[in-house]
């Protein structure tokens, strides 16, 4: 059996029998299907609670409080006349969708959804006596495939905008690679943390981690032992708006801002094939919100309360905390103004990237310093202090450096930005 | 907050002891250029101008200064009283300290010094001046040092990135001469090839061989029989296209003229003096030092490569018409030369390419001094008849520029006679003599190409007869200080030593390549 | 398995680099080499090297080749005429005897030397990743020991030429900034210019000359020669966004 899954437990034993061929079948179907339904779900709700949050009603024809809006818009773009430009790329316009949704689905692969980590389980769950993770793949990367598959998303996005042969697509890709391209690295940097802490790629060894009990608040009662918390929240923040960036939702949404390039990437689109655009774009939010759940917020991971089977429990918890981060997104949308593109580029170079690494350093530091035996609150508060102190002088360094740059480049009548 | 300490302290890595003082030169050397950038990036109002080519002056005497205890304990043997004595490696076994990568380090110190002081002037004159290029240049220098130290070929690969890229860099930097930008660009683009071929030939040897690291490739060359070396002869050959190309032998030289004559004078002379020495120093160590039990399988290629160079070098310069192109087939042609003291594969053919390189070195940074002062502002007029009667509106740098000339001629009394003798001796004394038989008729046509040059400086300008107008002429080219000092040296150089070689030559003796442990 | 894994992906990769060249449209070109990639990260999953084809599908594909893609798409050359020119005659002809050599010479090499590889994997020694199953029904998944591997080697036997990577990107960065800084003030012709070279003095044609059908010749030629200098601007500016 090729060592690629070998982190299952699922593919230890006689790998080639039909029982486990069936339960990775029905993974990828229920994996499929799960993803398919709550991004439609995903949808109705954005609008519904978008509405509220604007004041108006949002779809409430099709079926009960209009949830199967989404589905009869599926139906009436499916039907609809597909077009394709007469300057268009034929072989690449036809090829980008599926650049799009592809990855989006993938990503969804490594991402556990379940299982039982309460009072220190390892997740796995018994299939017929076969144990496995609930996910549909644990590759030996783990991590690392979600940030390779969204490296491949851009592809998408950015030859949809090229073959289209039109303007306003092509600056709408333009702007979207450079824009991912950028706030790929601060994502990166920002999960290199988590590495940090985890010292694993392994997405079920990531939640293993933060099952249980962590640090005290105020010696009141036990917090959960979630990355969030547990190193700082920075890089949570930093993955947070990384990932809203690369997702171009709202207030990163210059890729598609009506006002100045029409729809951008997607304007000479139409039909299914922008149906598939559509559902690549929610499918990201769904999926980049349980990456976000696994990384920082323990996934499945939570206290079993009875009432149900443990095993269920983390499906319950999962999906509890992909709700909050799907109504976060709407909410983001919903009050936030769109940035201006330098604005974009000025917020991920300069502010995210640095943050981003100065903690990674400062997070480094502590490490290195406890293996040295300093780890008394006192102790580690020296080393934070000499830290800091340490970091501000290289950043006032820089400060001068750049204002020195600026002043120079103006004294010989260059254009000076920023 | 922040528990990331719960963790279990994770295994520590063994990492390799490091000798410090192994690395000292390097170090100078590449942290200065660094620390410039720093100081000129916080201070860049309150610094004056002369402080960048001075600064960079004071490192590379700095670097040579570092190498000399080096050498003293490189060059000696181990004793009771110093143990230590003799060749050393260090970071496990990635870089190696003896008397060969020593030499090289002080020779790429004193290139650093003396590109320096004549590039101070030649930025200034061009309007491009600025910390980038003495930056560029002292960690194109370092890449030099890194590749003849490299004990293990990845080394060996960076170290030829650091020296090439910064020089493609440089040669692209006058960016007002359209020139400049396309001799950087073919620089660059046939660098960039060239450089994947060498990948590539580390990557078969390593396949043949199972180590990237000379110590053990040599191990395993001495005590397995391949049954069947082709894969380790097809990495012989790559890697030896890779060298090839940055030596500029035939018949990888065809990007030399062109890019001599496109880039900044005195980027040409540290290309022509540094770069083709990292670039002989990496092919001794890898070829004589590594792959040496092997030398009869790599040495007919490189006598059919020194003989093309030579003949191609001196045949094609006599048709030339500008001097920068001239003197770019005059160093494909000296490249030849070198290949002949490769070639010989002994310890002696070794010690005659440092002395040739070292002779070399001076000789070739003097002739782009003087090219650079009588070319004036703008960097473009370089064919012949530009320079004519150089010798009589200004006789000190046409004196000068006729050393040099004589000297790469080989007459003698110069160090260039030296150079040429001890190879040729070398290869006769390894029984290559139709290759010394080559080499001393190319000798005679490339005396031709340095006599028309000699011709046009000395007899040819006779409109400028008139007295007046011949003083004037003799002011329009001033002779700044940098340049000034740069021409005594290299004047000096190239007669001291051609006059009185032996400490030069016992010098590059005693700088045997020796691939230690460590 | 890891026998039709390797040809399925070589062929892609074959298929993938021929099509960089082959192809009229650089767009399309790039597109090759992202198949190129792809087709080594799968060879680098074969071979068990799961860290090195996650980093290959995220810096290759997902960086380097998305810059090309923007620098196409930006600058514009994305059309097909734009790369047809030929700038020296008959160098596709040469470029296709060389190609053919140097495929003879492999086979030959290939064939001198089938099944001969002497030389022993490096990590042979190290525990390859796999998951041990424990007597008492746990698992102990050896992950990420591509990862520590490769960490052990980059700070031992590697450390220095990982160290001196720090120069190269020094480099690179004072290089970019050297290029891509517009001279001071403007491109002013140098003084007393007279390229010495015939190459690089664009002719212009006279309307004289257009009609005289003796420069015809000349006329043809013209086109070469702006071509070169065309591509020895648009070179630096290539040059400036790789560094």
């Amino acid at each position: 059996m090729p060592a690629i899954f070998s982190l299952d437990p699922l593919f230890l034993g006689d790998a080639g029998n039909l029982e486990i061929l069936a339960i990775v079948l029905a993974k990828v179907v229920i994996a499929f299907a799960g993803l398919m339904v709550s991004v439609m779900l995903m949808v109705w709700w954005e609008r519904k609670f978008i509405s509220d949050l604007q004041n108006r009603i949002g779809p409430n024809r099709a079926g009960p409080f209009g949830i199967l809006q989404t589905l009869a818009d599926g139906i009436k773009l499916f039907f609809k006349e597909d077009l394709i430009p007469d300057q268009s790329d034929r072989f690449v316009f036809k090829l980008a969708p599926y650049l799009s949704l592809v990855p989006a689905f993938l990503v969804f692969a490594v991402v556990p959804i379940g299982g039982d980590f309460s009072n220190g389980g390892d997740g796995l769950i018994s299939v017929f006596g076969n144990d496995t993770y609930v996910q549909l793949a644990d590759p030996h990367i783990g991590i690392l495939f979600v940030l390779a598959m969204s490296s491949i998303a851009v592809y998408g996005i950015m030859l949809a905008g090229w073959s289209s042969g039109s303007k306003y697509p092509l600056l709408g890709s333009v702007r979207a690679s450079a824009q991912m391209v950028s706030y790929e690295a601060a994502l990166g940097l920002a999960l290199v943390a988590v590495l940090l802490k985890t010292g694993s790629l392994s997405t079920t060894t990531i939640v293993r981690e933060q099952a249980g009990e962590g640090p005290e608040f105020l010696g009141l009662f036990p917090m959960p032992d979630w990355n969030v918390i547990v190193l700082g929240v920075v890089p949570f923040i930093i993955f947070f708006i990384a990932t809203t960036a690369e997702l171009n939702r709202p207030p990163f949404d210059l890729v598609e801002a009506e006002q100045e390039i029409v729809g951008g990437f997607h304007t000479e689109y139409s039909s299914i094939r922008f149906a598939l655009f559509f559902l690549a774009e929610f499918m990201n939010v769904v999926t980049m919100s349980a990456v976000m759940v696994t990384l920082f917020f323990g996934g499945p991971a939570g206290p079993d309360l009875g009432v149900l089977p443990a095993a269920l429990w983390g499906f319950v918890w999962f999906f509890a905390k992909l709700f909050v981060f799907l109504c976060l997104f709407i909410g983001l949308r919903g009050t936030l103004p769109r940035l201006r593109y330098d604005q974009l580029m000025d917020l991920g170079w300069k502010l995210l990237i640095p943050l981003a690494l100065g903690w990674v350093l400062f997070l480094a530091t502590l490490d290195v310093f406890s293996d040295r035996g300093w780890t008394s609150g006192g102790e580690r508060l020296v080393v934070t202090g000499v830290f800091l102190a340490a970091m501000l002088v290289f950043a006032g360094l820089l400060m001068v450096a750049i204002s020195n740059g600026k002043k120079a480049r103006e004294r010989d009548g260059e254009e000076v930005f920023g | 907050m922040l528990n990331i300490l719960a963790q279990p302290p994770t295994d520590a890595i063994p990492t390799p002891d490091v000798a410090w003082s192994g690395l000292m030169p390097l170090l100078i050397l590449s942290g200065g250029a660094v620390l410039l950038l720093t100081i000129v990036s916080l201070a860049k109002d309150f610094i004056p101008r002369w402080f960048t080519p001075i600064y960079t002056v004071l490192i590379g005497i700095a670097t040579g200064v570092a190498a000399i205890p080096l050498w003293l304990r490189v060059t000696d043997t181990p004793s009771a009283a110093d143990p230590n004595n003799g060749p050393f490696a260090t970071l496990d076994s990635s870089f190696g300290v003896d008397g060969f990568s020593v030499f090289f380090t002080m020779l790429f110190a004193a290139v650093v010094v003396l590109v320096a002081l004549l590039a101070n002037d030649y930025l200034r004159r061009e309007d491009i001046d600025g910390p980038e290029f003495y930056v560029l240049m002292m960690l194109s220098a370092s890449g030099g040092i890194v590749m003849a130290s490299a004990n293990d070929l990845i080394v060996m690969f960076l170290g030829l990135e650091i020296l090439s890229i910064a020089v493609y860099v440089m040669a692209a930097m006058h960016s007002r001469r359209i020139e400049s930008q396309e001799a950087g660009m073919k620089y660059f683009v046939l660098g960039a090839l060239s450089s994947a071929v060498f990948l590539y030939g580390i990557a078969l040897t390593y396949g043949a061989t199972g180590s990237t690291n000379l110590v053990e490739i040599r191990e395993f060359l001495s005590n397995v029989i391949l049954l069947n070396d082709a894969l380790l002869l097809a990495g012989f050959a790559l890697l030896l296209v890779g060298f090839g190309f940055k030596v500029a032998a035939v018949p990888f030289h065809s990007w030399t003229p062109d890019v001599y004559q496109g880039a900044p004078t005195p980027v040409v002379g540290f290309m022509a003096s540094a770069v083709k020495a990292a670039a002989f120093a990496g092919m001794l160590r890898v070829f004589w030092l590594t792959f040496g039990s092997y030398r009869t399988d790599w040495q007919p290629v490189i006598y059919g490569l020194a003989i093309a160079t030579l003949l191609v070098g001196s045949f094609v310069a006599i048709v030339q018409t500008d001097v920068k192109r001239m003197l770019a087939y005059s160093s494909i042609s000296h490249a030849g030369y070198l290949l002949v003291g490769v070639q010989a594969a002994t310890n002696e053919g070794t010690a005659t390419v440092l002395f040739y390189l070292a002779a070399y070195a001076f000789m070739v940074i003097g002739s782009f001094t003087v090219i650079t002062l009588a070319t004036g502002p703008g960097d473009a007029k370089t064919s012949l008849t530009d320079i004519a009667g150089l010798a009589r509106t200004r006789p000190v740098l046409g004196i000068a520029l006729t050393v040099f000339l004589l000297g790469q001629a080989g007459v003698p009394f110069t160090s260039g006679f030296f150079a040429k003798f001890y190879v040729i001796s070398a290869a006769a004394d390894a029984n290559s003599y139709g290759l010394a038989i080559v080499a001393m008729l190319a000798a005679v046509v490339a005396a031709f190409l340095y006599l028309r040059i000699m011709m046009a400086i000395w007899l040819d300008g006779d409109e400028v007869a008139d007295p007046t107008e011949l003083a004037a002429a003799k002011a329009g080219i001033p002779v700044p200080w940098g340049a000034a000092v740069v021409l005594v040296v290299t004047v000096g150089f190239t007669l001291v030593f051609g006059l009185w070689p032996e400490p030069m030559i016992e010098m590059a003796r005693d700088a045997v390549p020796a691939l230690a442990i460590g | 398995m890891e026998a039709i894994v390797f040809f399925v992906s070589a062929a892609i990769i074959l298929a993938g680099g021929l099509g960089v060249i082959v192809l009229r449209n650089p767009v399309h070109a790039a597109l090759s080499l992202v198949a190129t990639l792809f087709g080594v990260a799968v060879l680098f999953i074969d071979m068990e090297a799961y860290f090195l084809a996650a980093v290959q599908v995220i810096v290759y594909a997902g960086a380097i080749v998305v810059l090309f893609l923007f620098v196409i798409m930006l600058v514009g050359v994305d059309k097909a005429e734009d790369i047809y020119a030929e700038p020296i005659i008959k160098q596709r002809q040469f470029a296709a005897l060389a190609a053919a050599g140097m495929l003879i010479l492999v086979a030959l090499v290939g064939v001198a030397f089938a099944g001969d590889v002497t030389g022993q994997p490096s990590n042979e020694d190290m525990t390859i990743s796999r998951a041990i199953e424990n007597p008492d029904g746990t698992t102990t998944p050896a992950e990420t020991s591509n990862i520590n591997q490769l960490a052990e080697a980059l700070f031992t036997d590697y450390v220095f030429a990982f160290e001196i990577t720090a120069l190269l990107l020094t480099i690179a960065v004072v290089g970019a900034v050297v290029l891509a800084r517009r001279p001071k003030g403007d491109l002013q012709p140098l003084p007393d210019v007279e390229p010495s070279w015939a190459l690089r003095k664009p002719r212009a044609v006279t309307p004289t000359e257009a009609t005289d059908p003796s420069a015809g010749d000349d006329a043809d030629q013209d086109p070469d020669e702006t071509t070169v200098d065309q591509a020895a601007t648009d070179g630096a500016e290539t040059d400036e966004a790789k560094a």
